[in-house]
């Protein structure tokens, strides 16, 4: 057996999202990343003495609507504690964190394997805390700056169970849990700004055991990448202990992305105690049932779910479903549109190509196109009834987007770009075709089927993209009669 | 010296000058301020700015407010904008204030002339101001005895009459108990009924800002002024707030239990003596009073260890941002991160704020938070439901507010636990949020503390504030003015 097969890796990870609230935690100091230093701050979240936290409330309700989304139960009776210990940057040498009354606990949340298939991971718990500042150690300098504008922003750590048993389950758990807090509007969850952080617990136990081993914390990867990183590493130096006949020991890594390795922080012995209590100056507070159900019922369609009836009732391909639940506001636009159109893979097809497209090409977000989800529908009809052809519906979006006062019919007819059906006119295009390219006639009817679609082509150049690529095929072939007769 | 309440009368009437009100107070700090160390900044100028505002308004034909042209001083952990705010320490030295606390805010907008902030205790851990990293304030009714704390600079600077009021803070005893020591009243209002907003945190779940004043009706005055909800502090009532001031103050039929605990043998005979007296006069004003049998109370007796339990874990929490990055003076550089901790906080904190950080360290740490913490917690809750219990027969409860009198400078502060004794019948209403009053109810007559004040406790059940204010002034209205203290002899 080899270490892989002997071994089977239980991975639990602690995620941090940043929630998308537009002020801090405790303060009414804006949160927001890319300011110049300590520039975001005041008495509060500097710390100064004699100052007071006062909840955001907001942070509390994105908090629960995240909780919601991961399937939690959400605490009625909550509190904050404070977690002690010192760093320069945590102004207060505590951090306002929540302890044995966690917001949200015990979560049953989905997640697809890029094969499809569905799993499911335990949440143990999601509470409220602040983010502390950052420290910088400029270059060639013996010297570190405290920058204090993260200070007090609100996160929301997720604790999933020991439910991951690969990289890649941590992955796909991992990108599911972004999409669906992305979707409910909990955080912005932009690994780059730091807004979505994860620790992993990683240990191995013989492969058909349930036992669980001992366990390290990789703490502070902070991109996907990373991640998979970290575990695999993680997962490789642990099996190469146990496979030796040694010990996994409890300590605290870091992971080296440029070695690829992860080395221990600290160990057991160094572990912080953090003497937790009760934060006296935040009372236990009521977190009301029927407003929880309010944002219970407020909850969009999580992607998950969007997902399986993209590829289930809509019959959309696994890879349009993927892309269109990526970001909520294009499965909102495909919503909007294919109500109207009713035709599932026209409508995706259409949006992921044509849409994206111009959203590339403009540089503007979704919902700023003037080619809105009705104005798309009109298209995506117009072509399928044949009104034009879809490289002519191509240049149709373009022009939509700069003419948003114009039909998509209207400006077909303006700029000439009505398909040609009409037998008549198809004949004398296709006899024209057929008449100057005698070569490629020829060598058709000499046994090259495949050249077919070349004469098809000439057509439609010839028509300037307006032929009915299906009737004009039909035409080609009644005219010349099929390959290799001649 | 003239009370808050006729000084604010006759400026709003316009009989008084608010800046000449200002002056004779200034003149009375610069005179006795000395011999007493009230003061660790008198902060003149900024008196003279606040009794300019309120003139200006005057002028204007505005009302300055209720505290119109009054000095009052703040015991110097409240924030006032610009303003040092030391807390008694040497890590603190040098810092200025960023913003003002709510109570100074309050102050400002009914008219108070703010006059320097004094002095106590380092962090408010004490009951003598001996703990304090700039001395020890004296105690205007003999100047070789500690005023108490730790609000001690402000009880002084009221007893001296310097001015009619100023705010101190309570975790423990910290307004009443130096009130007691120097002759003059001190409310702790219900826990959160006043914002701790600017108020730099000892024990956050104990601490409470109250008035310390020559006469019941300033107190109450002062506390009308500075209570209430205040958003900054999630722990501030929302409820109804009835006015201290214009509750009716009779006794009649008030119905006041003296629990037995409360007269506990390490009470001195002589101050039980004039408690004796006192309660008798509030029988004579027409209230039932009566002393309930040992049994009442049955887990008073750990309230000092649950109150330094408590008070000392959430101070160890507190105090943990005075890690020397951004408070205190410039320190020799230590090679490692901890060891720079732990060099600034050695040598800046004083041994009492040392002591009391490594006990709540230890009470909260793994292991042994159980034990200790946690335990505090439980005992904590039994207590507040024992007063609960009493306040079902009684309106308030009455005893000593001191176990003694003022004591000498250096008595007690070489043994810790004596120091700690000072709270006995302090701690125990701190620790169940209860308002309490201390008013004085006359001087010993015999034994150690001869000649010297003596406090009388009156406490109410939570959110009683004005009731427990309104029995202090009927009190005083029996028994008459309280006695003054030699330094205001001097001004007759």
């Amino acid at each position: 057996m080899t270490t892989a097969t002997r071994w089977e890796p239980v991975i639990g990870l602690e995620v941090h999202v940043h929630l998308a609230t537009s002020s801090k935690m405790f303060c009414r100091c804006e949160a927001r990343f890319g300011a110049p230093p300590n520039t975001l701050v005041c008495p509060v979240c500097t710390s100064q003495p004699g100052t007071l936290p006062v909840l955001n409330a907001e942070a509390l309700r994105r908090g629960v609507l995240a909780g919601l989304a991961l399937g939690c139960t959400i605490d009625p009776h909550t509190k904050f504690d404070r977690k002690n210990y010192f760093y320069p940057d945590l102004p207060k040498g505590y951090q306002i964190s929540q302890f044995d009354r966690p917001l949200c606990r015990d979560g049953r949340f989905r997640y697809r394997m890029p094969d499809g298939a569905d799993r499911e991971a335990t949440i143990v718990r999601a509470h409220l805390e602040e983010d502390s500042g950052k420290i910088i150690h400029p270059e060639g300098m013996d010297l570190s700056l405290v920058d204090l504008n993260r200070a007090g922003t609100p996160l929301l750590e997720i604790v999933s169970g020991p439910d991951l048993h690969s990289p890649e389950e941590a992955m796909a758990y991992l990108q599911e849990l972004r999409r669906t807090l992305r979707a409910v509007g909990a955080g912005d969850c932009d690994m780059e700004k730091g807004g979505f952080r994860c620790d992993a617990n990683v240990s191995l136990r013989p492969a058909g055991t349930e036992t669980l081993g001992t366990r390290t914390e990789t703490k502070n990867l902070n991109s996907f990448k990373f991640v998979a990183g970290a575990l695999q590493a993680e997962i490789e130096r642990q099996g190469a202990v146990l496979d030796g006949g040694g010990e996994v020991v409890q300590q605290t890594m870091a992971y080296d992305p440029v070695s690829g390795r992860t080395r221990p922080l600290r160990g057991k012995e160094d572990a912080h105690d953090y003497r937790y209590f009760p934060e006296p100056d935040l009372p236990e507070f009521r977190v009301d049932p029927a407003w929880v159900e309010t944002l219970r019922a407020s909850l969009p369609e999580l992607p998950h779910d969007r997902h399986a009836r993209y590829t289930g009732e809509l019959g959309l391909s696994a890879g349009d479903a993927d892309a269109l639940v990526a970001e909520r506001e294009l499965g909102d636009y495909f919503e909007a549109a294919v109500a109207i159109t009713g035709r599932p893979k026209e409508t995706a097809n259409w949006l992921l190509t044509e849409v994206l497209r111009l959203v590339n090409e403009r540089k503007i977000a979704l919902g700023e196109l003037a080619l809105g989800p009705e104005r798309l529908a009109e298209l995506v009809q117009l072509v399928d009834a044949g009104g034009v052809s879809v490289q002519a519906g191509r240049r149709l979006a373009t022009e939509m987007e700069v003419r948003p006062d114009a039909t998509a019919a209207a400006l077909a007819e303006e700029l000439d770009l009505v398909q040609v059906s009409d037998d008549g006119a198809l004949r004398a295009l296709v006899d024209e075709v057929v008449g100057q390219e005698t070569d490629v006639v020829e060598r058709y009817r000499g046994g090259n089927a495949g050249l077919l679609n070349a004469l098809l082509g000439s057509v439609m150049k010839a028509s300037r993209g307006k032929a009915d690529p299906k009737a004009a095929r039909e035409l080609l072939l009644e005219t010349l009669g099929p390959a290799g007769d001649g | 010296m003239l009370s808050a309440t006729a000084i604010a009368a006759r400026v709003r009437s316009g009989e008084f000058d608010p800046q000449e009100v200002t002056e004779a107070a200034i003149r009375r700090l610069e005179a006795r301020d000395p011999q007493v160390h009230a003061y660790l900044d008198p902060d003149l100028e900024r008196a003279r700015r606040c009794a300019d505002a309120v003139a200006e308004t005057l002028r204007r034909g505005e009302d300055p407010g209720r505290l119109a042209g009054v000095p009052v001083s703040l015991k110097d952990n409240m924030a006032v904008e610009g303003a040092t705010l030391t807390a008694g320490s040497r890590i603190l030295e040098g810092y200025r204030a960023p913003y003002t606390s709510h109570v100074a805010q309050r102050l400002l907008a009914e008219g108070a002339v703010l006059l320097g902030r004094t002095n106590l205790d380092e962090f408010a851990m004490g009951a003598s101001t001996e703990n304090s990293a700039y001395g020890p304030s004296r105690n205007p009714w003999d100047r070789d005895r500690v005023p108490g704390g730790s609000s001690g600079g402000s009880a002084a600077a009221v007893a001296a009459g310097i001015v009619p009021v100023a705010l101190g803070s309570e975790t423990g005893g910290s307004i009443r108990q130096p009130a007691a020591l120097c002759g003059v009243t001190g409310f702790k209002p219900t826990y959160g009924a006043v914002s701790r907003h600017g108020l730099v945190a000892f024990g956050s779940s104990l601490d409470v800002i109250g008035p310390i004043a020559c006469h019941a009706e300033d107190a109450a005055l002062v506390h009308d002024v500075i209570a209430g909800h205040d958003p900054r502090d999630a722990t501030t009532w929302t409820g109804e707030r009835p006015s201290a001031l214009t509750e009716r103050a009779d006794l009649e039929g008030l119905r006041i239990g003296i629990p037995e605990e409360f007269l506990d043998d390490a009470v001195d005979a002589r101050v039980l003596e004039r408690v004796s007296a006192a309660i008798a006069q509030l029988e004579e004003g027409g209230a039932i009073t009566r002393v309930v049998p040992k049994g009442s109370l049955p887990s008073m007796h750990l309230a000092i260890p649950v109150y330094y339990l408590v008070a000392c874990s959430e101070a160890s929490s507190n105090l943990a941002r005075f890690d020397g990055i951004r408070y205190g003076p410039a320190r020799e550089e230590a090679a490692e991160l901890h060891e720079r901790y732990a060099a600034t906080r050695a040598g800046l904190f004083g041994p009492e704020v040392r002591r009391r950080i490594l006990l709540g360290t230890f009470s909260l740490s793994a292991g042994y938070a159980d034990a200790w913490y946690k335990k505090a917690l439980q005992v904590r809750r039994l207590i507040l439901d024992e007063f609960r219990a009493l306040f079902a027969d009684y309106d308030l409860l009455a005893g000593p507010t001191s176990p003694f009198g003022a004591f000498k400078i250096g008595e007690r502060s070489k043994d810790p636990y004596a120091m700690y004794l000072c709270d006995l019948l302090t701690a125990p209403a701190c620790l169940a949020g209860l308002p309490s009053v201390s008013v004085p109810c006359g001087l010993a007559r015999k034994g150690a503390y001869k000649g010297l004040p003596v406090g009388l406790s009156l406490t109410g059940p939570a959110g009683h504030d004005h009731k427990v204010l309104a029995a202090a002034r009927a009190y005083e209205a029996v028994r008459g003015a309280p006695e003054r203290s030699p330094l205001q002899e001097d001004e007759a």
